[in-house]
């Protein structure tokens, strides 16, 4: 039996897209949110209900739209949003995953972390003030977490007037700036207001001088398909499936989440860190035998030869290998109240592997308002992004973080407190 | 020639197996909680995924309030046998009965409450270390922000404030001893996934989530089942309608809504046109705006 991954069963095959948001308690991003949801038909009656109420018990005169995505107690009393919260909507062609994150420098780690699962970022521009600190900091992070798609809404046009010369400027503003972000390869300009609904789910009137898309048909038809490195072959093993069972007695398969590239049965692949080599004799799921995989699919690899291979290893093609190193560059982004210790000693986790590193040095800092590097000053802390050296206790196998988001990417633990302290983009 | 897109549920899919494998990987001793609903259904149905054609290398744990649909028992022990799994049953009776919680009084009283003791006492007998759940982010506000891998201090509670960030896939369970955490695999399901994950996987489920006949009356806008664990209020008047179960939880507290459906495709049809949110049934979340949130920080999944 062989599974067809590419099935159409129309409404049980739809895209996914995630995207991420970042924006300060005035530039609208809830209202934004809560426009987007309540427009396309994605918000039920008791939660309008709850936030009706709220409103009113606040003074608000309309109701708050920026209350439907307020969710923690202390950030609903505070006004503000200090995590990463997960969103969830759908229209009839898409569904979508929103990281919503606050805006503010000092929720850069939150910015960071929502960023890392995104194929779309939404920057928030205050129509009134153009480009400012925070707008530069939104590109640079999306920039360095490789998120290759990214919407500028340029909101509150009602509050200008609906000026196609405000907007212009705007958008000329922020091509001169970002033009050093290599990695932001789709870049698309919407005049919205997200109060009044103007170019958010439905075109606005007011705005007549725009043709291009509203932000939500952007969303929905945005092409995504490149995302994932489907070049070169990343296997990690998670976890090794052997049954133990008259069944299925010689039955040994390497379980993980394709990381990269294809699979197919067949291939010639190498097991790293051994070296030993194989072929594929077949790719197994609980529905039957897949005929090729690729990423992110979630499969067990079954190898014609007998190899001792373990959670940690990592399956690739022979004709195109991972780096290999004790030694490696990488951008960091401190998330801990506790400084970097250069020469301290932490735990990293990539893919399937963890194992002992040393931060070996601190090359530079960046200060992201003004993305100027900052070379004499050796102190790293919470919410600061550098460029750092790094040795582990034995080789890792890696790709640039640019060429795969999977095996490129790591976090550091605190050997003591076991909190996550860094998020590392390897050079 | 491939184009390499897998469909929304598949990407859903990938990720569970890639969560539930890790917590086998990163976790001495887990344990899944299965209480016989819908998305505790989906999440063994996974886990059997997961690790096929093995069995599932942690057991199944049901707390049981004792205030059950008798459908739900009948299932679940079918069920479990189906996928070969190993079921541990905690109730909230032995937890009244050692003194542990005192059964709440008065014509509203439910179990919900009592479940959180039971459920951490039931992870502390069996000395479990990670507890996988069927949580939802869209389920309720104070879960939007829950993670993947969710910590919990030596007393079994959850600080919001003090999460460990996730980034791409990577997930960091290290614990000190005595800590334990909390795994929610569907974290980035909605309802409607779920539904049409059911339809598309073929999976059974309890008779209760279609349209049947049944006793019931209303109790501050919910309609609840007449069952051995309600008491009747004077101004309730019990009358037989066509319902179904949008969750099922606790008999006392989980309302049902008047449905024809009778079918997947009408379920799925029915969410799809629904205006109230499907935890606007549960008595639970309406006592107060936080209710959920303060449920959490205790332990409560």
């Amino acid at each position: 039996m062989e599974k067809d991954l590419s099935q159409k069963d129309n409404y049980l095959d739809m895209d996914l897209l995630r995207f991420t948001t970042a924006g300060s308690v005035d530039d609208g991003k809830s209202t934004l949110i809560g426009r987007l949801l309540y427009d396309s038909k994605n918000i039920f009656e008791d939660q309008i209900k709850a936030v009706e109420e709220s409103s009113r018990r606040r003074g608000d005169d309309n109701m708050n739209l920026a209350l439907l995505t307020d969710g923690l107690k202390a950030e609903r009393e505070q006004g503000i949003t200090i995590d990463v919260a997960y969103r969830y909507f759908a229209t009839p062609k898409r569904k979508f995953i929103i990281a919503d994150t606050p805006g503010h420098i000092q929720y850069t780690r939150n910015m960071v972390t929502g960023a890392s699962t995104a194929n779309l970022a939404i920057i928030l521009v205050d129509a009134r003030k153009g480009i400012v600190e925070q707008t530069c900091r939104h590109a640079f992070i999306a920039n360095l977490l490789r998120i290759q798609h990214v919407i500028v809404a340029i909101n509150k046009m009602d509050l200008v007037d609906f000026s196609e010369d405000a907007y212009e400027e705007i958008v000329e503003e922020f091509k001169s700036f970002s033009s050093r972000l290599d990695n932001l390869i789709d870049v698309t300009f919407i005049p919205i207001s997200a109060l009044h609904g103007d170019n958010v789910v439905d075109k606005s009137e007011n705005i007549d001088w725009y043709s291009g898309p509203t932000l939500l048909y952007q969303l929905e038809t945005v092409y995504i398909g490149s995302d994932h490195n489907h070049v070169k072959a990343r296997f990690p093993v998670q976890w090794v499936i052997r049954p133990h069972s008259d069944e299925h007695h010689d039955f040994r398969g390497y379980a993980g989440r394709v990381a990269g590239g294809v699979f197919k049965p067949g291939d010639e692949v190498q097991v790293l860190p051994s070296g030993f080599t194989s072929k594929i004799d077949s790719i197994h799921t609980a529905d039957g035998k897949l005929s090729e995989a690729f990423a992110p699919v979630s499969c067990s690899i079954l190898l014609e030869d007998e190899i001792d291979i373990s959670r940690g290893d990592m399956i690739v093609k022979s004709n195109n290998p991972p780096e290999r190193s004790q030694d490696i560059e990488a951008m960091l982004c401190w998330f801990s109240d506790k400084k970097m210790m250069i020469r301290g000693k932490y735990v990293l986790r990539h893919t399937s592997k963890e194992i002992k590193a040393i931060v070996t040095d601190l090359q530079y800092k960046i200060n992201i308002n003004t993305l100027r590097k900052v070379e004499d000053d050796k102190e790293f802390g919470l919410n600061e992004i550098g460029r750092a050296c790094i040795r582990t206790s034995s080789p890792i196998f890696y790709d640039s973080y640019n060429d795969n988001r999977n095996t490129g990417s790591f976090v550091l633990i605190d050997e003591q407190t076991n909190e996550t302290v860094a998020a590392g983009m390897i050079s | 020639m491939s184009s390499y897109r897998i469909n929304h549920l598949d990407q859903l899919e990938s990720e569970a197996l890639f969560v539930l494998r890790e917590v086998a990987a990163q976790f001495d001793n887990p344990v899944m909680l299965f209480s016989g609903g819908k998305d505790s259904i989906v999440m063994a149905h996974l886990a059997f995924k997961a690790f096929h054609p093995a069995r599932l290398p942690f057991p199944l744990l049901h707390v049981d309030t004792g205030h059950n649909f008798s459908e739900t028992i009948e299932y679940r022990d079918q069920f479990v046998s189906e996928i070969g799994a190993r079921l541990v049953i905690a109730l909230v009776q032995d937890s009244i009965d050692r003194g542990r919680v005192v059964e709440e009084d008065g014509p509203l009283a439910s179990r919900n409450s009592l479940q959180t003791v039971t459920l951490l006492d039931a992870l502390e007998d069996g000395q479990y270390d990670s507890a996988i759940g069927g949580g939802r982010r869209d389920e309720e506000k104070a879960r939007a922000k829950e993670r993947f891998f969710s910590h919990r201090d030596g007393f079994g509670q959850w600080d919001p404030k003090n999460q460990r960030p996730e980034l791409w896939n990577i997930f960091n369970g290290r614990k000190n001893h005595g800590e334990h955490f909390r795994v929610f695999p569907l974290s980035n399901w909605t309802e409607m996934d779920i539904w049409q994950y059911i339809r598309r996987e073929k999976i059974e489920i309890p008779s209760l989530y279609f349209s049947h006949d049944r006793e019931v009356f209303e109790r501050s806008g919910t309609l609840i089942a007449v069952s051995d664990h309600v008491h009747l209020q004077e101004n309730e008047h019990v009358k037989t309608m066509r319902v179904r179960f949008r969750t099922i939880g606790d008999a006392t507290c989980t309302g049902a809504i008047e449905s024809e459906s009778d079918t997947l495709d009408q379920i799925i049809a029915e969410v799809a046109a629904a205006h109230q949110t499907e935890r606007g049934t549960r008595e639970d979340d309406r006592r107060t705006e936080t209710s959920m949130e303060d449920r959490k920080k205790e332990g409560y999944f």
